[in-house]
């Protein structure tokens, strides 16, 4: 190693480029991200209205905490949403996924038309999934009461509206999912499986017993995208209906708080440091995975 | 959301998922047709729109939507004008560009430093960009809304006089949001070009600024290229920031001006049908262009090396 010794040594001038390269970026990502997250959770604990000097607020303690799920009405049906849409994404998408990864992982002629089918929702916006199955959802014009002649309000009757807004997700979320085992599928050992496959064992047992391990790390990397999307679902009931009657989320709830007529601050900050306390358990469970494979 | 949450790899593992099968041998005729079947399912809902925005509202009103004829292009050129698309297309080009461009150039930055200098704290630098990268945007609200309302801005750059309602401000925060993403994928690739180059080029003279400009990005095109097609289509389709940050609505980009679409008491469905295929166009092209752009970065990564 003695040779390379000198090539980590710089100038003056390089010194101060190499500084720049990485405070610039830096300054940027704690201004517009860090700086944001840790004031929503100090502003959570006061009374600021957002009208006059943030000096004079008061500090509150758990009081906003206490009103938000003792005297909001619509908190606890956004936890209930919130809970099953990650309920619903996981479950449909991820065993579905996976199944369509490993039989796209045979051989056979049209795979990658398969697989463009499946992975085209991807790119598309939330909020332009949410206006393509209006045309399937729509009461008066949706193909869907046009074939079965029913008269329900897909996008609008609570009683409906979380699930068809959920079809739609997994159909995007689905694709995605594919994607990320197929890729994890070429990581398995070809000579492994053939050594399986002449040893007899059935198609079954080789996917339980060879394929599978080399799956889980992949298994918890959607568990954890699955929760923080569910955490952020918000694009798709926002261009449905701003995310009311029945589409209840937490990310409306505080978008609904700040950017609506009565700006609470203090109250949606309590609702934010709340997505933050989940999102940030599972971003280190994230990065603990991600970063052990760097090493 | 950001558009999605964005696995560190995926980049490389879009690479990867266009090479052959690995799997166990030939599919089935079962399967075949179980996938051919799915695959139609799922391209129904794209290929509904399509049809339906090419048919005229008066005849599916009149016949019903399980029909088929009354076929225009009036939906198009309806849809052109009311959602205002040759304005709102310029603000998507004009948040886009930009907003990508610095994105990859801090993250090569980032990237590069933390490749090339073995840092302790690099490991540290990269949780900090990524963590960022996926705490939900909503939750950073506040602050971020109140900050930019308090920033003025000169006439040149908001008409607003704030950074709240101006595209420089969405395009930060869509930098802020993209860059850990991005410096995470670029950093691995870096990580794989060998010191020896750096070394001749330290001989030769070379400072660090012309070692990451001729010799590191020169060698990172291939990551690049993808990384540019997927931020394109995840900053175009970027929803959240858009709506809150840019409340007028000649600001908005193309996908929040969907909306003006939808009447107040009666939405024309084909109409709507109409703006969605135009406002996915774009990313449609890029994601078929995209395709074989990723096959032929994989053979110059395989000849590379």
């Amino acid at each position: 190693m003695a040779r390379y010794k000198g090539i980590n040594q710089l100038s003056g001038l390089d010194r101060i480029v190499v500084a720049l390269m990485i405070v610039v970026p830096t300054v940027l990502v704690v201004w517009l991200v860090w700086l944001p997250a840790i004031s929503s959770v100090l502003l959570s604990f006061t009374n600021w209205n957002g009208i006059g000097p943030i000096g004079q607020a008061k500090w509150m303690g758990l009081k906003n905490y206490h009103d938000v799920v003792t005297i909001y009405p619509p908190f606890w049906p956004a936890v209930r949403h919130n809970l099953i849409w990650l309920a619903v994404t996981f479950l449909v998408s991820t065993p579905l996924g996976m199944f369509l990864a490993v039989l796209l992982d045979k051989e056979m002629r049209a795979s990658r038309v398969y697989q463009t089918a499946f992975y085209l929702p991807v790119v598309l916006s939330l909020a332009l999934v949410g206006f393509i199955w209006q045309l399937l959802y729509s009461r008066d014009q949706g193909l869907i009461n046009g074939l079965t002649g029913s008269k329900i309000d897909w996008y609008g009757d609570p009683k409906y509206n979380l699930w068809a807004a959920l079809v739609a997700a997994c159909w995007r979320h689905t694709g995605y999912i594919m994607l990320l085992y197929l890729a994890g599928l070429k990581g398995v050992d070809v000579s492994l499986r053939e050594a399986a496959r002449v040893d007899g064992a059935s198609e079954k047992q080789t996917f339980f017993k060879i394929v599978f391990p080399v799956l889980a790390p992949i298994n918890i990397i959607v568990l954890v995208v699955s929760v923080i999307e569910a955490l952020r679902a918000f694009d798709l009931v926002w261009v449905i209906n701003k995310g009311r009657n029945g589409l209840e989320l937490i990310a409306t709830l505080v978008t609904q708080n700040i950017v609506g007529e009565a700006s609470r601050i203090g109250f949606g900050s309590a609702l934010a440091t709340f997505m933050l306390l989940i999102s940030s358990v599972f971003i280190a469970i994230y990065l603990r995975i991600v970063m052990k494979e760097q090493r | 959301m950001t558009e999605s949450v964005q696995p560190q790899t995926s980049a490389a593992q879009v690479l990867k998922v266009s090479k052959t099968a690995t799997g166990s041998g030939q599919a089935s005729r079962p399967i075949q047709v179980f996938l051919a079947v799915m695959a139609l399912i799922w391209f129904f809902p794209v290929f509904y729109a399509i049809l339906n925005s090419f048919r005229d509202y008066n005849y599916t009103s009149q016949h019903g939507y399980v029909s088929l004829g009354g076929f225009t292009l009036n939906n198009y050129k309806n849809a052109w004008e009311q959602a205002n698309f040759s304005h709102t297309f310029m603000n998507s080009v004009k948040i886009t560009v930009p907003a990508v461009l610095l994105t990859l150039f801090l993250s090569c930055c980032v990237a590069f430093v933390v490749a090339r200098f073995s840092f302790r704290f690099n490991l540290a630098l990269l949780g900090l960009f990524t963590a960022a990268n996926l705490l939900p945007p909503q939750a950073l609200l506040i602050p971020v809304y109140r900050m930019f309302r308090r920033i003025p801005l000169p006439e040149f750059l908001s008409s607003s006089g704030t950074m709240l309602n101006s595209h420089l401000g969405l395009i930060l925060v869509n930098v802020a949001f993209q860059t850990g993403f991005c410096s995470f994928v670029l950093s691995n690739y870096m990580k794989t070009i060998p010191r020896e180059l750096y070394e001749s080029a330290v001989v030769d003279g070379a400072g660090v600024l012309r070692q990451f400009f001729t010799l590191t990005l020169p060698l990172c095109r291939p990551p690049l290229a993808a990384l540019a097609t997927l931020e394109v289509t995840w900053i175009y389709n970027e929803f959240f920031w858009a709506t809150v940050l840019l409340q007028q609505g000649d600001k908005f980009p193309v996908t929040s001006s969907l909306n003006n679409l939808r009447g107040q008491f009666f939405t024309d469905n084909n109409l709507v049908a109409a703006g969605s295929v135009l406002v996915a166009l774009p990313t449609l092209v890029i994601f078929f262009a995209l395709q074989k752009q990723f096959v032929s970065g994989l053979t110059l990564g395989a000849t590379k090396g």
